[in-house]
């Protein structure tokens, strides 16, 4: 099982990933933005950042990168991707999940743990129970996480809604209980078929122990064990 | 050369956070009559001379603007 890390011009949270994947003793490696070849990766990540200094919108010339177009065959093959924060920028720009991400609406950069409820969903990347409560910072600028009524209908019936921001007690406060005014405390959401996957918080933080929790283990782990079982 | 001059600004029901707060900051400032405040991005383009419209707008709805969240008007400013 190896991992595929993608390194943009800007991204920082690369070797976070590579070691969070390694320390649950999966394979992983660092993949070029010019690169044109995945092959002898089993899953895709696009990890967080700032690829080209979020020039233009976040992810907007990430995703031109040659790299992408590998990424969204590979996707489209129903090969699994994970984008965390840049990553899910990067992810709606090139239109493999719907939405967009727009500032903050306090217009701060949020640096925090954030409390994120698990639910019923068709996410490959992760396998815990519906309304389990897991602690995984967030870091980001642009996370308000936002789309038309008609594309939130559709992640709600399709069950491409994975994660909710949410209070300690797993409930969502009648005000969103989203940090960053996030539509429907949406913190991460997949696609239809349920392999490509786009959270704003930070699971590859909270995999080592060392470095204060391991509520993140969970979003490595289960599509490993997928990919394994699947032969 | 030809120029043109791009207006991108959010989508109506779009929430604008920076617009909103200066918006807010105007009122506190006393200037009571202000009623809204929108806050988008202004782009100057030089082309080579006879580049079509319509090449322009395919660089809009590729990458100057996000069609999921964003309008563009679009300003043709004439041969340099």
């Amino acid at each position: 099982m190896r991992f595929g890390v993608v390194r943009f011009p800007g991204s920082n949270c690369e070797q976070d990933v590579v070691h969070a994947v390694q320390h649950l003793g999966f394979e992983a490696g660092y993949v070029w933005h010019g690169d044109t070849d995945l092959t002898g990766y089993d899953a895709i990540v696009l990890p967080g950042g700032f690829s080209y200094g979020d020039y233009i919108r976040c992810g907007a010339v990430a995703r031109f990168s040659p790299v992408m177009a590998e990424v969204v065959r590979f996707a489209e093959r129903g090969g699994p991707v994970i984008g965390v924060c840049n990553g899910f920028q990067i992810l709606t720009e090139a239109h493999l999940l719907p939405g967009a991400l727009l500032r903050n609406t306090g217009l701060k950069f949020i640096c925090k743990p954030a409390t994120l409820r698990v639910e019923e969903s068709v996410c490959q990347w992760l396998d815990l129970p519906a309304g389990s409560v897991v602690n995984v910072p967030v870091n980001h600028n642009e996370g308000n996480f936002i789309c038309d009524g008609e594309t939130l209908h559709r992640l709600r019936d399709n069950g491409q809604v994975v994660l909710r921001y949410c209070e300690p007690d797993g409930t969502t406060a009648d005000g969103g209980s989203a940090p960053n005014g996030a539509l429907d405390d949406i913190a991460g959401i997949c696609n239809e078929r349920g392999n490509v996957f786009g959270l704003m918080p930070h699971p590859e933080r909270v995999v080592d122990p060392v470095s204060g929790g391991t509520d993140g283990q969970a979003f490595f782990i289960a599509i490993a064990e997928r990919l394994v079982n699947a032969g | 050369m030809a120029r043109f001059e791009i207006y991108v600004t959010y989508k109506k029901g779009i929430f604008d956070p920076p617009g909103a707060t200066a918006e807010r900051a105007l009122v506190n400032l006393g200037y009571d009559e202000v009623d809204s405040v929108k806050i988008g991005k202004y782009i100057q383009l030089e082309v080579a001379a006879g580049t079509p419209v319509e090449r322009v707008r395919e660089m809009c709805d590729k990458l100057l603007a996000n069609p999921v969240i964003e309008d563009y008007r679009i300003e043709t400013v004439g041969e340099a």
